[in-house]
């Protein structure tokens, strides 16, 4: 059995921490993490609750597969009601904290209500206590991590942690794991604040003992994970340049959303890529990557560890940013770099540290600064407003908003609020490039036709992790299509969206989907957990787990109506290359998908949908 | 022939499985609290090195054991702890300059690596052969034919 059949369940109102059962009719219909966390949370709460309310709930989860030898079985999924969006937020990370949750006994931890003041939240194996955080409040995450550890003198604890933008509520602020792993996404990180709930730290030594067969488990985790490493994506691109491998690819395809998405490509994209990560640099002769690092049970080694330039203008004086930590992913250095038209690799890396060491997404974050780049162009924003001018390409004004940004400081708390409020604010509602009010990733939806329908009906809000044709479009896998066209998309979209949501489910990550299809999962699931993991009941549970979303949202007040893009990527055509006229056919896609689905044309899943899903 | 298992950290990516798999090859239980070979991260050098008992000739640890519950074994040169032999008294926990013999909570004794009878699981696991388990009269051969292939470009040139 690959659960512990454990949950915490937090009142941080009261201050009580208690252990119930965890719901196994539940797990063998969600099966973990993602899908069961938001079984849980759609059962508990209102759907129309405040985000931010002490009546909102937030899980934290592992599943079957977290903490086991399963490759990259180290995830966990952060499920709340989200208050960038309003919709369902569900963040996902690597690291270490989610495995060792299963090894301290626990499959989930529900928080409810909100304490009277700040506390974090420590387990020992069974014993669970909220501590008091009130001299960790205004701590970094960093420091946070580091004090929790000293304090209770144990280096091997797990911290998970909310920084200065957590406890400022800035609204698309994350949880920072390990030092720099996040749930990323959605403004987890806030809800957590509004809960004063500063940190969990976690020690298990009681590990995974329940694998239903682990003789079995251990043969095929071995097989798949050899299938990882014999595949050019996950077993040499991947650990050699991070995701960072795609800046000059998507770039070339003219799909690299530039400056606000005014533009599809970046000149100086060449500048913030993986190649440029690895050349040495001319001030003191080091790359900036310094090597690459696995989250727990990986065999990819995606993750990148750098260091910063010592002489750059943004870190001369300050020290505490010159050692190695987490360094550029993909999506960060297009949020930073190519969404602002910043091309100062250096710049962008320490934008990446303060989002890591204050807690903030630094993809909704850096298309936030798009935005206001582009209002101060225009003119709407000033100087005087900003504190400094913010013209696109200012790498002195990304610094500076940065820190304003996770500080709270000034302007900061303005754009804290993402670019949906900020531009309605200002007067440009369609500047903002959201959807749901989450900002895009690192994907133009006019010359990657697939993403713009997957941004769009996305239930988190724009975002890359929940249906990532990507692969298909540009990359070949499963198969290659041809990323300009509409046609075949939605049911593209549709079986990305459905299969991720049993890999996120597993406990495991859905990078390893660009070597295994579910058919390398199940057999895994099936060593590790009792019952009947058929095919069919995975593919079943991966479109149960969608509707389950999508009824939430619905009932939050959402409707066909927030499943659009902004009006650029549908009215303003690619400029150059080879999108070259094109916009996105997300409308075009749209009835098709919601058919495909079994939804009505208002984007509602019919009654016979439900039924068939056993919703 | 004996083995020894040689670690470069220059490849270790610090994913933890070599301690999931010992504890699974020694306990039957994914855990890695209770592994003998263990991961250090320095995380402001960028630094993953795996640590785990070199199997000394003549070892502290062996010499310490007031019981003599620690032997070598013949077919693998490993130290071995006997744990019905073995009383808990962690002398060859003080005794070890390394730190690689441990004392383990659950069952009262202490425990170290065994080189698993010869196919350490730690070797085995490792997805970017930063641990291997080689003849143990040439640990240094990569090493040496790294310098060596270099020696030959300058001569060549």
């Amino acid at each position: 059995m690959g659960w512990n059949r454990k949950v915490l369940r937090v009142n941080l109102t009261e201050g009580t921490c208690k252990a119930e059962p965890l719901n196994m009719q539940w797990a063998d219909e969600y099966l973990g993490s993602r899908g069961l966390a938001t079984k849980y949370l759609v059962s508990e709460i209102d759907p129309m609750v405040d985000p931010l309310a002490p009546e909102n709930k937030m899980i934290m989860s592992t599943g079957p597969l977290t903490g086991t030898m399963a490759s990259t079985g180290g995830r966990y999924t952060v499920v709340t009601k989200g208050p960038l969006t309003g919709a369902i937020a569900c963040s996902n990370s690597g690291g270490f904290f989610g495995a060792e949750m299963k090894f301290a006994g626990w499959d989930m931890i529900i928080f409810e209500g909100r304490s009277p003041k700040p506390v974090y939240l420590y387990v020992e194996n069974d014993k669970a206590e909220l501590k008091d955080a009130a001299d960790l409040w205004g701590k970094s995450c960093w420091e946070t991590e580091e004090s929790i550890k000293h304090r209770l003198q144990d280096p091997l604890v797990r911290v998970s942690s909310i920084g200065a933008a957590g406890e400022n509520q800035v609204l698309f602020a994350c949880i920072v794991n390990d030092l720099h792993r996040a749930a990323g996404r959605s403004g987890v990180g806030a809800v957590m604040g509004s809960k004063n709930l500063k940190a969990v730290a976690l020690r298990g030594t009681k590990g995974v003992s329940g694998i239903k067969d682990m003789k079995a488990f251990m043969k095929i985790t071995t097989e798949k994970k050899k299938v990882l490493a014999d595949n050019a994506v996950t077993g040499e691109g991947l650990p050699k340049y991070g995701t960072q491998v795609l800046m000059n690819v998507i770039n070339e395809m003219g799909a690299l959303p530039t400056r606000n998405h005014k533009d599809v490509q970046f000149e100086s994209a060449g500048k913030i890529s993986a190649e440029a990560m690895h050349e040495k640099r001319p001030t003191d002769g080091k790359p900036q990557l310094v090597t690459n690092a696995a989250c727990f049970g990986c065999t990819i080694a995606c993750g990148r560890i750098a260091e910063i330039d010592k002489s750059h203008f943004t870190v001369v004086n300050n020290p505490k940013y010159w050692g190695a930590s987490g360094g550029l992913e993909y999506e960060a250095a297009w949020a930073l770099g190519a969404a602002n038209g910043v091309g100062d690799l250096e710049a962008l890396q320490y934008a990446n540290l303060l989002c890591n060491e204050q807690g903030m997404d630094p993809i909704s974050f850096g298309a936030t600064i798009g935005a206001v780049m582009e209002l101060y162009e225009m003119g709407v924003l000033t100087k005087e407003q900003l504190g400094i001018d913010a013209p696109f390409g200012s790498a002195e004004a990304l610094a500076r908003l940065t820190e304003m940004t996770a500080l709270g400081e000034g302007f900061g708390k303005e754009i804290g609020q993402g670019s949906k409020r900020l531009c309605a604010k200002y007067g440009h509602p369609g500047l903002s490039m959201t959807v749901k009010g989450q900002e895009f990733p690192a994907y133009d939806a006019r010359g990657i036709q697939g993403m713009g329908l997957a941004y769009a009906t996305s239930n988190r809000g724009a975002c890359h992790l929940r249906g990532y044709t990507v692969a298909s479009e540009v990359l070949g896998i499963p198969v290659k299509t041809d990323p300009l066209v509409t046609e075949g998309k939605p049911e593209l979209v549709k079986a990305f969206q459905d299969a991720t949501a049993v890999f996120d489910a597993a406990g495991i990550c859905v990078f390893t989907s660009f070597a295994w299809t579910l058919a390398d999962v199940q057999p895994q699931i099936e060593a590790a957990c009792e019952g009947d993991w058929s095919m069919e009941k995975l593919n079943a549970m991966g479109e149960r787990i969608w509707n389950m979303e999508r009824l939430f949202n619905n009932a939050a007040g959402l409707t066909n109506k927030d499943d659009d893009l902004p009006p650029r990527l549908k009215t303003e055509p690619a400029k150059v290359g080879p999108a070259k006229g094109l916009v996105s056919g997300v409308e075009k896609m749209l009835p098709e998908y919601y058919a495909l689905r079994g939804w009505t044309p208002e984007g509602k899943p019919t009654a016979e949908t439900l039924e068939r899903l056993g919703l | 022939m004996w083995k020894s298992l040689h670690i470069d950290p220059k490849k270790c990516t610090g994913c933890l499985q070599c301690e999931m798999a010992c504890s699974v090859e020694h306990t039957g239980v994914i855990n890695p609290s209770k592994s003998r070979i263990k991961v250090f991260s320095f995380e402001t050098e960028g630094r993953k090195v795996p640590y785990t008992c070199t199997q000394c000739t003549d070892a502290w640890c062996l010499n310490a054991c007031p019981v003599d519950a620690i032997r070598i074994d013949a077919a693998t040169g490993a130290k071995q702890v006997f744990d019905d032999v073995c009383v808990g008294c962690k002398v060859c926990t003080i005794a070890c300059p390394f730190g690689t013999v441990n004392y383990n909570q659950d069952t009262g004794k202490v425990q170290k690596c065994d080189l698993c009878g010869g196919d350490p699981a730690c070797a085995t696991a490792c997805p970017t052969g930063a641990i291997t388990y080689v003849d143990a009269d040439w640990t240094g051969i990569d090493r040496m034919r790294a310098w060596a292939a270099k020696a030959n470009t300058a001569v060549a040139e």
